[in-house]
């Protein structure tokens, strides 16, 4: 039976506690990334959009008008750290070690997580500040179609980790859970890779080349 | 099994096709199916052509059906039974070669065709090709000829065996330009400039039109193509210059607010005008860019500077007074 | 507080009836009776449930129930509610434009409103969910599943799409429909040129339907990928599931560009966003390719499981095995891929150069290589077979006649040269409606009468079928083939009128194809009411009324909760055909397992009423409103997450059971052979004629 539980889930032992949960962990798990290509794709599509609208700026600020580098550094650290503290997190979890490292990882995930929300808010601010919004032309549109979709992805982040933490807190680290928990972990990478994305295409690239 | 009800309603449908298929051939006119230019002619033997082909692979569905049916039926005695036969190399081979190599035949067809009748594509005939810059307005198509300062509305006038190279725009939502017995279709958008090259190779008379749905007065959006030989070309052009109207900032704004041609017409033309057609001087010949550019000045465009809306409706109408 | 502050943009003009008080007309008085038919169809179901005390049972057998099963009939069920709201614009339009030359008696703006709900209810809330609707109820039973991957979500998807569907009967009684047809083409749609709500509904039915179905392919696909029964390898599958297979990765795939679409047009509209405006930079050429990256595989999305419908109906019905298995696998999964390189086809006359048209073109001319397989392949499944010509084989019939029609007509559509022609053109609109009907409804329809007597333990009258069928094959015959025709003689689509009088016979004659249609449908509900009516009589409850050949079949009608007493172990392709064959079938053995099912939830009825709720504050710019409804959705789902113990056991002694009494049920039935198949002897136990 245990060469079953690693073929079907490897990297996490989900089964201490019941045999039966096998099969549906991988099945949830599957489902997810299912979901996240799908995301990809509204992603990608929005990142399309961006590059065919990096003239479009009507004479309004451009790329190179707009950016505070030194903010997006601070952002990608913020971010990147946190996929490390979500991966730490995750090893914790897998190897079965005391549930408050765990929570103590994830909590320092929920701060960097909101210390990037917190930078990009700012930097939208500033934008708004100079008349760099979206109604001022298409490239801004597709500049804040994409950069805050990515940022909304986060703050849903955020509450869905602050959902599963108060849910730890009350249930214990049931077989559900973990999957919840290994989900949530997906999805914190992935928004990485996305701004990953971002920060090449919309920031370095359009700077680059716009 | 089929009841008698039922086989009488299949023929009634089966004979009232029959009967619209074989009518009588003016109903094609104004459509390329009765062409009147080179472009047009060759999109009809093309369609012919594509037709044909592919009745090689659609044919034999309607022969073998019946067939089938009627061979196979259950209770049919001495028919054979192969419930295991899923699986037959030769019939596999024949399924995809052969249209394979039909759509292999029709995509030749379609590189070559597509190439040569490209709208962008400039036609050769006599003499050098008339400049047309065309504008959709709601719901009215504007023909400026820069080259000789007029315009007109509801009427294309375009010389015989001359090539026309038109450009085109509109200034208010997406439509889209044809005239069928000349060539085809080509979308014409705000801030943005397509190209169609056509030519007439009889004089005549081909109606035009917008089909793209673009709001109350989309069905009325037509106008003539007059193609007429050179010297009444030359006619033409001396009578829209005597007789036409300056289209000024104020005669735009009537014209291009939302409105039908009829409407346009009684707002703009003159008794020397016929009735389907408003005729134009040109005091801008850089009108079209201006139109285009509209959309480009970097600043928000208010909505009553903005033709085809309720607002720029209502401003020029408040001008006018 | 101000009445803005309130009701947004709500305000008593709003109604069509405050209009016709005010100026009577007929084009007043079709939109007046349009608004009261909706109204009081609908206070005449909560009338009805109050009167027989059917809240209860509503509620907890169905609106709570998390059973694919039940949740797939009530794809169905709100389809044909929709359908029939569809079919009757159709039939409106065609009388409009019966009298259409130089007039008719509906204004153009109402005329628009109806090709733009007619287009977006017939994809979007007829066409979707009765395949969404088919695809539950069937894909897991012929894998042998228990269950959906996640049966909660699934009702979530459900609850989704009917809260879209409703918003667009809200439209027909407050405020307006959008005008831009189903593909609300920008600038036409945007803020400047139609600052009302009717493009506002369409943004959000779409967007809430398009989530809907999103999830739903997610589901799907991973119930396929994950809970096959054990030696249900890929390439044992029935046809249908795999063209399921085909169909969720479309909607995963495909679905987001349609949502990405209408989210930055509502970004447009709502917040000043540039994306598809005149000026600022905005660019409509990039809706028009967002949409048809989705626009095309949709298409597909909606024709393959009708394909996969139609490879059932002819190998049962043939009592063969399906001919070319693997070569309609192969060409299935083409046409998926395919499907996304062409969308471009939708727009050759948008000015791009030769070799990019060229190119698409080919593409799109590539799909007839797969698609022309799959025929042959139905027709050498009937060759050497035992034809039985029932309901569904009369659909499938009447399929492949019409249906290589409509594909001619594709192949001629994609050549751009040709396309410049008619592009736009009522040939066009009798072209899709070509693939649509023929390819996808009769489909759904053969389906509908295939698998009826499964999902309710009795068979569908078999006369009133057969009357149904023949009317929509004549219907469908005599409404479009005269439309390609006008469509040749050069009318544009969307015209509420013309003046062409050679036009009119043409359209006459449409239109009488229309009454045809129509009385198709109503022959469909009379069929419905008749066989529930005769039920007694056609019962089948063992569970095989047509001597069927995959998993569905072996399992009694309508089927447990749980599905399989005993998960099967399949051995080869068409097992249960197999299994007759051999007289393993119905075997007694087995171990039996206690099995988890979902508990039920109103999870999903609870967001289907929220994000109305959502929706229309949006439509209506009712601010307070949509905050709340964003803030309780949030919620509901949170809580939701909290209810972590909801499964409920069925101890194997009641599987046990049941499963027995079945079987002594077996036992004690008379098999029938295949000429008593629509005879009251038929009670689902077939003496097989199908041989080895």
């Amino acid at each position: 039976m245990h060469a079953v539980e690693v073929n079907q889930h490897p990297g996490l032992n989900l089964t201490q506690h019941s045999d039966v949960h096998v099969p549906k962990n991988a099945t949830v798990i599957f489902g997810f990334w299912i979901f996240l290509m799908s995301d990809m794709v509204f992603f990608g599509l929005m990142f399309a959009i961006y590059i065919t609208m990096i003239g479009a700026t009507a004479d309004g600020p451009g790329p190179k008008e707009l950016f505070d580098f030194t903010s997006l550094a601070l952002q990608t650290g913020a971010l990147l750290l946190s996929s490390l503290t979500a991966g730490m997190a995750l090893l914790v979890l897998k190897y079965n070690q005391r549930q408050r490292t765990m929570v103590l990882w994830l909590l320092a995930t929920l701060i960097l997580g909101l210390t990037f929300l917190t930078l990009e808010v700012r930097d939208f601010i500033a934008m708004f500040a100079m008349d760099a919004g979206p109604w001022r032309s298409g490239y801004l549109s597709a500049f804040f179609g994409l950069v805050p979709l990515h940022g909304l992805h986060v703050t849903m982040g955020c509450l869905w980790l602050v959902v599963l933490l108060i849910q730890l807190s009350i249930f214990g680290m049931v077989p559900k859970l973990k999957t919840r928990f290994m989900r949530f972990a997906l999805f914190w990478h992935f928004l990485d890779l996305i701004w990953i994305g971002i920060f090449s295409i919309v920031y370095f690239g359009a700077w680059t080349y716009g | 099994m089929i009841g008698r009800k039922q086989f009488s309603s299949l023929a009634l449908s089966g004979v009232t096709i029959a009967a619209l298929m074989v009518a009588p051939c003016p109903l094609f006119a104004d459509t390329f199916l009765e062409p009147a230019g080179q472009i047009a002619s060759d999109q009809r033997s093309h369609l012919l052509w594509v037709t044909g082909i592919t009745m090689i692979a659609v044919i034999p569905v309607f022969v073998l059906l019946p067939l089938i049916l009627l061979r196979y039926r259950r209770g049919r005695s001495g028919a054979t039974y192969k419930p295991r036969w899923e699986y037959s190399l030769p019939l596999e081979i024949t399924m995809w070669g052969v249209p394979l190599f039909l759509v292999g035949v029709l995509s030749l067809a379609l590189w070559q065709s597509t190439h040569k009748l490209d709208p962008y594509k400039p036609i050769e005939g006599a003499g050098p090709p008339v400049n047309v810059q065309v504008v959709g307005l709601d719901w009215k198509w504007l023909f400026i000829y820069p080259d000789l300062g007029i315009a007109s509305v509801g009427e294309l006038a375009i010389p015989v065996d001359q090539p026309v190279a038109m450009t085109l725009t509109t200034d208010t939502v997406m439509q889209s330009f044809i005239i069928s017995s000349l060539a085809g279709q080509i979308y014409a958008m705000p801030g943005m400039t397509t190209e169609l090259h056509v030519m007439a190779d009889t004089v005549g008379a081909f109606e035009g039109e917008n089909t793209q749905y673009n709001g109350n007065g989309f069905v009325g959006q037509k106008f003539m193509t007059r193609a007429m030989d050179t010297a009444d070309f030359d006619g033409w052009v001396q009578k829209v210059k005597s007789d036409g109207v300056a289209l000024d900032e104020a005669a735009y704004g009537v014209l291009a607010r939302q409105s039908s041609q009829e409407e346009a017409h009684k707002g703009l033309a003159s008794g020397a005008m016929p009735s389907d057609a408003i005729w134009f001087t040109l005091p801008d010949i850089h009108l079209f860019h201006k139109i285009v550019g509209r959309y480009h000045t970097g600043k928000p465009l208010p909505l009553a500077a903005q033709p085809g809306t309720v607002e720029f409706s209502a401003a020029t109408q408040e001008a006018a007074q | 507080m101000t009445y803005q502050d309130i009701f947004g943009r709500l305000t008593l003009d709003a109604l069509p009836f405050t209009a016709f008080i005010r100026a009577p007309s007929v084009n007043e008085a079709v939109a007046s009776t349009a608004a009261s038919i909706v109204v009081v169809g609908a206070l005449t179901v909560l009338f009805l449930l109050t009167r027989y005390r059917l809240w209860g049972p509503l509620w907890r057998d169905w609106l709570t129930s998390t059973d694919h099963k039940k949740i797939g009939i009530m794809y169905i069920v709100f389809s044909l509610v929709m359908m029939t709201r569809g079919v009757i614009e159709g039939v409106v339009m065609r009388t409009q434009q019966a009298f259409g030359l130089d007039g008719g008696f509906l204004q153009p703006d109402h005329f628009a409103q109806l090709f733009s709900t007619h287009g977006t209810i017939m994809i979007f809330f007829v066409a979707m969910p009765f395949v969404a609707g088919f695809i539950n109820y069937v894909m897991p039973l012929q894998i042998g599943a228990r269950d959906v991957a996640f049966p909660v979500m699934n009702q979530i998807s459900l609850g989704l799409t009917v809260a879209s569907g409703v918003m667009l009967m809200v439209s027909l009684v407050v405020g307006k429909f959008s005008t831009g047809g189903w593909s609300a083409y920008p600038p036409y749609t945007g803020a400047a040129f139609n600052p009302g709500v009717g493009p506002d509904y369409w943004i959000w039915a779409i967007v809430v339907s398009g989530l809907g179905t999103t999830l739903s392919g997610i589901n799907f696909a991973t119930t396929i990928y994950k809970m096959r029964a054990p030696g249900m390898t890929f390439f044992r599958m029935p046809l249908f599931t795999w063209t399921v297979v085909c169909s969720s990765i479309l909607m995963v795939f495909a679905l987001p560009p349609l949502s990405v679409a209408a989210l930055l047009l509502g970004l447009d509209r709502y917040l000043d966003f540039h994306f598809f405006t005149n000026d600022l930079g905005g660019n409509m050429m990039n809706y028009a390719n967002l949409f048809w990256l989705f626009g095309h595989p949709e298409v597909y999305l909606l024709v393959l499981p009708a394909y996969g419908m139609f490879s059932e109906v002819f190998a049962t019905y043939s009592a063969k095995r399906l001919y070319g298995y693997t070569s309609l696998v192969i060409a299935t999964m083409s046409i998926a891929v395919l499907s996304f390189t062409v969308w471009l086809h939708h727009f050759f006359t948008m000015g791009q150069s030769a070799l990019i048209n060229a190119a698409f073109g080919i593409a799109t001319m590539l799909i007839a290589i797969p698609t022309g397989v799959k025929v042959y392949d139905w027709m050498a499944t009937m060759y050497r077979g035992r034809i039985r010509i029932s309901v569904p084989m009369i659909y499938g019939i009447g399929f492949l006649v019409l249906f290589v029609i409509g594909g001619l007509t594709g192949v001629i559509l994609a050549n751009p040269t040709i396309d410049y022609q008619v592009h736009n053109s009522l040939f066009l609109v009798a072209h899709f409606h070509n693939v649509l009907i023929p390819g996808v409804l009769f489909g759904l329809l053969a389906g509908y009468n295939y698998w009826f007597p499964k999902a309710f333990g009795f068979r569908l009258n078999e006369r009133l079928g057969r009357r149904s069928a023949f009317l929509w094959i004549a219907g469908f015959s005599l409404t479009f083939f005269p439309l390609y025709f006008v469509g040749l003689m050069g009318m544009p689509r969307r015209s509420f009128s013309y003046t062409d009088p050679a036009f009119v016979p043409y359209m006459i004659v449409a239109v009488l194809g229309a009454f045809c249609i129509f009385s198709a449908l109503i022959t469909i509900l009379v069929q419905l009411k008749v066989s529930i009516k005769e039920r007694d009589q056609n019962r089948v409850p063992i569970g095989d009324p047509w001597d069927a050949r995959t998993l569905e079949w072996s399992i009694p009608a309508p089927p447990p909760e749980y599905n399989f007493a005993l998960l099967p172990q399949v051995r080869e392709r068409d097992e249960f055909a197999m299994a007759k064959i051999e007289g393993r079938a119905y075997a007694a053995e087995g171990d039996y397992e206690d099995i988890e099912v979902p508990k039920n939830t109103p999870i999903g009825f609870v967001l289907c009423v929220l994000s109305g709720v959502w929706m229309f504050a949006l439509v209506w710019w009712i601010w307070w409103l949509a905050a709340l409804a964003t803030a309780l959705i949030i919620l509901a789902v949170i809580l939701w997450t909290f209810d972590i113990d909801n499964e409920h056991v069925i101890p194997a002694a009641d599987v046990r059971k049941a499963h027995e009494a079945w079987l002594e049920q077996i036992r004690l039935t008379k098999p029938v052979d295949r000429d008593h198949e629509a005879d009251p002897s038929n009670q689902g136990l077939a003496k097989t004629e199908l041989e080895g």
